[in-house]
This record gives C-alpha cells, sequence and structure tokens, in this order.
C-alpha cells in the first residue's frame, strides 16, 4: 500500500532523515520507532506532503507522491493527526469533524447550502466511534488535552482515510487516556480494518499493539519486521532495547 | 438535536431594525437620513472585510482599494460612455470582485504580514492611478455630479435603495458565512496546516473568499456613489483601509454584525465630535486603547462572552466528566 524507499531530508547540515525505508500492507498496523530526534515526525511530514524530501521515493498504491502538495495527498486517502494538538479551537467538536467530510466529500466550495444540515450523520457517526459525541456542540479550544488529541484522530477519520497516520498518538497523556487511546487504535485497526502507521517512542506501547514495527536510528531504518523479530534482533537491542 | 440556532434573538433584533429603517425617510430629517445612509454603505464595506479579517484571518490590508474600483468603474462608465447607469451600477462589484482575484492571485502566495504589505502597495498603484490619470479622473478633484437613474433622485429613494441592496448583501454573506464554503473558511482562520491535511486546497480556498469579500467591496463603493453622486482618489487610499479595520475590531471581529455597529460608532463620532474639534480622532484613539484593553473581541464580542458565561452558571456538564459514556 506505502511502499517508501531511501528517503531523505536535510535541513541545513542536519541529516533528519537519511535513507529510510518502510513498507505498509494493506491491514497493518505499523509502528515507527526510534529515540527522540530519530527523525520519525520529518518521515511522517515527508510522507504527509508537508516537507518535500531531498532524495528517495513514496509510493502510495502505486503512485509515487513524493512531489505531491499535502492537500493533493490527502485526496489521495492518507490522513494524519500531529504530534502537537492540531485542531480548530474556535470551531465546535462537531464541526472540526465536520470540516474533514466536507473536504472527504467535496463539498467544501459549496456557497448557499447550510452547512448545519450537511453530513450529519457521518460527522455525528465518528464521534461516537471515538467517543466525542457528548462534546459535540463544545468549542475546540476548551477540550482536555486528552481529548484534544482523540478529536484529531476523528479530523483525520472524517477523511475516511485508507491509510491513518498518527503522530505520537499518546503523548503527554495520562495513564488511563493513554489507554483508551491505544483501545481505540486497536479497534480502529482490527474491528474497522483500517491501515495505520503511528509512532510512538513508548517500548511497551508499541510491542502490545502493532504488527510490524520499524526502528528508526538517525534518520535511517535499523530494520522492519514483526514484533519477535524485532526485538530478538542483536542490533536493536543493542541501539534501542538494550539501554531501557 | 439542533445544538445551532437558526432565528436567534439577535436575528429577529436586525431583521425588525432594518424594516424599521425603512421609516425614517418618513419621520426624520435630510441630514439623519443621510447619515443613516454612510453608516450602512461604511458598515457594509466593513463587513466585507471582516469576512477576510475575522472570518478568513488573512492580513488583508487594504480592502478599500476594491470600494475604490466598485465606485470608479461604476462613475467612469456612466460619465465617459452612453451605456444605461444602471449597467454602470451593475459592473461595480463585478470590477471590484475582478480586482480582488487579480491582486489576490499575486498575494496569496506570500504569508500572513507580507501578504498585507504587497497588498498595500498593489492597492497604492490603483490609488495612484486615480490620483495622477487626470485626463481619466479628474485626479485628487475627483468625479462628481454623476447622472444616476430617475428612480433614485431624492434621499428618501436613494435610502430606500441602499437599505434594500445592503439588506440582500448581509443575507447573502450569512448565508455564505453559514455554508461549507464559510465553515472551511473559519477553519483555515484557525489552523491552515491542518486544512491542507484534511484535503483543502488553502490558497484556493482564500482567493475565492478575497473574491467574494472585493465583491461586497464593490457593492458598497457603488451604493457610495448613490448616495454622494461623486468618487474621490481617497476611497483608495490606505487609511481608508484602516479605519474599516478598527471598525471590525472595535465592533467585534468575531460576530456577524460587529463591523457595522463599528462604523456606526466611528461614523458617529466623526460626526458629532467631529462638529465640535477636528480632534475628533483624539477620542477615537482612547475608546481604541480601552477597548483593547478591557474588551478585546470587540463591543459585539461581549454579548457572546456573556451568553458563555450564563451557559456555565447554568450548569454546563463538566469537562471531561462525560466522556465515560461514549
Amino acid at each position: 500500500m506505502l511502499q517508501v524507499d531511501g528517503l531523505c531530508k536535510a535541513f541545513g547540515d542536519f541529516r533528519a532523515v537519511n535513507g529510510a525505508s518502510l513498507t505498509v500492507r494493506p491491514g497493518d498496523l505499523v509502528a515507527v520507532i526510534g529515540p527522540n530526534g530519530a527523525g520519525k515526525t520529518t518521515l511522517f511530514n515527508l510522507i504527509t506532503g508537508h516537507l518535500q524530501a531531498d532524495r528517495g521515493s513514496i509510493r502510495f498504491r502505486g503512485e509515487e507522491i513524493s512531489r505531491l502538495p499535502a492537500h493533493e495527498i490527502c485526496r489521495r486517502g492518507i490522513a494524519r493527526s500531529f504530534q502537537i494538538a492540531n485542531i480548530f479551537p474556535r470551531l465546535s467538536v462537531f464541526e472540526n469533524v465536520q470540516v474533514a467530510v466536507l473536504s472527504a466529500k467535496g463539498l467544501s466550495r459549496s456557497l448557499f447550502r447550510p452547512t448545519r444540515r450537511l453530513v450529519r450523520e457521518e460527522t455525528e457517526g465518528i464521534l461516537d466511534r471515538v467517543g466525542l459525541l457528548n462534546r459535540r456542540v463544545d468549542l475546540a479550544g476548551s477540550l482536555s488535552h486528552g481529548d484534544k488529541r482523540i478529536l484529531e484522530i476523528a479530523i483525520a477519520l472524517g477523511n475516511e482515510p485508507r491509510l491513518l497516520i498518527l503522530d505520537e498518538p499518546t503523548a503527554g497523556m495520562s495513564p488511563e487516556e493513554t489507554a483508551a487511546t491505544l483501545a481505540l487504535i486497536r479497534r480502529l485497526a482490527r474491528e474497522e480494518g483500517l491501515t495505520i502507521l503511528f509512532c510512538e517512542h513508548d517500548m511497551e506501547v508499541v510491542f502490545n499493539v502493532a504488527t510490524s514495527i520499524m526502528v528508526m536510528q538517525h534518520g535511517s531504518t535499523l530494520i522492519q519486521g514483526p514484533p519477535p523479530q524485532v526485538r530478538a534482533d542483536p542490533a536493536v537491542q543493542e541501539a534501542y532495547l538494550g539501554r531501557d | 438535536m439542533r445544538p445551532e440556532r437558526s432565528l436567534s434573538p439577535a436575528r429577529l433584533w436586525a431583521f425588525g431594525l432594518w424594516l424599521a429603517l425603512f421609516l425614517t425617510p418618513l419621520a426624520a430629517g435630510r441630514f439623519t437620513v443621510y447619515i443613516l445612509g454612510v453608516i450602512l454603505v461604511t458598515g457594509l464595506l466593513a463587513m466585507s472585510l471582516n469576512l477576510l479579517v475575522g472570518h478568513g484571518g488573512a492580513y488583508q490590508f487594504h480592502h478599500g482599494a476594491f470600494y475604490g474600483v466598485g465606485a470608479y468603474t461604476a462613475a467612469l462608465l456612466i460619465t465617459k460612455t452612453s451605456l444605461p447607469a444602471w449597467v454602470g451600477l451593475a459592473a461595480g462589484p463585478a470590477a471590484a470582485a475582478a480586482a480582488g482575484l487579480l491582486i489576490g492571485s499575486l498575494c496569496i502566495r506570500l504569508n500572513k504580514l507580507y501578504f498585507g504589505m504587497i497588498q498595500i502597495s498593489l492597492g497604492s498603484l490603483l490609488w495612484i492611478l486615480a490620483l495622477r490619470w487626470y485626463d481619466l479622473t479628474n485626479g485628487d478633484d475627483g468625479i462628481h455630479g454623476i447622472p444616476l437613474p430617475e428612480i433614485l433622485s431624492g434621499s428618501g429613494p436613494t435610502f430606500t435603495f441602499i437599505l434594500l441592496v445592503v439588506g440582500v448583501c448581509l443575507l447573502g454573506m450569512h448565508r455564505i458565512l453559514e455554508s461549507p464554503f464559510g465553515t472551511t473558511l473559519r477553519a483555515i482562520r484557525d489552523n491552515p496546516q491542518r486544512c491542507a491535511a484534511v484535503g483543502i486546497n488553502v490558497r484556493r480556498h482564500q482567493l475565492a473568499a478575497i473574491g467574494i469579500a472585493a465583491f461586497f467591496a464593490g457593492v458598497a463603493g457603488v451604493l457610495f456613489v448613490v448616495l454622494e453622486g461623486s468618487v474621490f482618489p481617497d476611497m483608495l487610499f490606505w487609511v481608508l483601509s484602516l479605519e474599516i479595520f478598527i471598525m471590525c475590531l472595535l465592533g467585534g471581529w468575531f460576530t456577524f454584525f460587529g463591523p457595522m455597529v463599528g462604523a456606526a460608532i466611528i461614523v458617529l463620532l466623526r460626526t458629532v465630535v467631529g462638529g465640535y474639534t477636528e480632534y475628533w480622532t483624539l477620542i477615537l484613539g482612547v475608546v481604541l486603547i480601552l477597548l483593547i484593553f478591557f474588551l478585546p473581541e470587540g463591543l459585539m464580542g461581549v454579548g457572546h462572552r456573556l451568553r458563555v458565561y450564563r451557559h456555565r452558571a447554568a450548569g454546563a456538564p463538566s469537562r471531561g466528566a462525560d466522556r465515560a459514556a461514549g
């Protein structure tokens, strides 16, 4: 579904991503792990078009997407959440998701129909799935940090993505919020068959949930494989697991 | 199951006030009716600017340019060609929208402040054109005595016409703001990066908004011609753009009617206080300073804040307690 090869991105002299590779097959729940500064977020920004790669290829469903702008990549079926809560603070929770649904249905530029009657069921369905339905009239900016992160996932779901990319979905969350978020991610992947790519630096989280793990170090891919194989790999143990 | 309000008291009040204004030419003197006309025209201009500033989050620093383009297009077509006056009046907003799309497409590639700065430069070119192209525009004398259709003679019919057109424009703007286009525009204001990530072409959307706002500014420009029968280069000068920006801030830039209220305050200040002293802007300055300190969301923003407090006092569900149910 997604095939990344030899991807490079430098900021000045600093090579944030330096020859990273990644494979995501349909139905996978792929985790990217690596220490802070390994280039995980940069890799995601490259895939979703928020940054342009210097070299390498990103193929999504057979199409090269590394030169496309962010909104075009989104229209091809990749939706994402961000590491910091990235929402529309002055819109209601309902409108936050509605904006994404309208965009997915090509209605964003409709001028004379009242928004409040459009895509109501779809939007409320998504809010229900993530458990935010009873906050729908509240301003998004007034939500707690954990709820904002959940809302982010809901916005991404509004695009009806083929591939959902989550950038450290549990960062800054309390243990309870983390557990709830993981349960949500697992449900989306197992019950709804959504393909998900996420990054995390909490090892326990990753080995519990992922079907495939890619380990990143200094911007390069160390290994990608199923959790047992990654756990057993000597290079990974030395580079990352051993120190924990 | 309808969280959004459709016929709020505020809207009923606004509609009632609008209907009541139709009666003013019968009851009030010519000068009062004229001042009301100035408020409506300026308010429409400020509200069109607020589509971009309050709702779109764009640094539209020279919106007055499109007001001037609308007015000059109407004035020139009526005085320099043999076309019927109505054609000139209708062409004004169209020309303004075209100018908006043209200038907008040059600015839109730049971010925030740079967007505003380049817009001031391009708008000032139009101002210089109106000021220096003496043969066409009469320079800083402006164009006077523009002949208007018979129906619009006299202050009463002029005012009624302005009131009608402003009413239709406000309905149109309101409709646009409540449409998916408007919701998306507010989303772009809040977070353009997130918008791109949900598949919205941010620049194209903003450009369309600039075209729409310029159109309504052009309507205001044409109404100025109807009201005054003349045009001046000052309509294109950046100081006017600053003034309508202040109206938006003063009245409340996150509200729909705020800029109209701001326009009323500034026009009245200028008329009433300006009658006693030429330093009326001193009072405006003090009002603005107080406003920025105490009411950063403008006058109409206060009403919104009061509603939020009342909502909370009435026992709105406490945060976080209700998600477990979801």
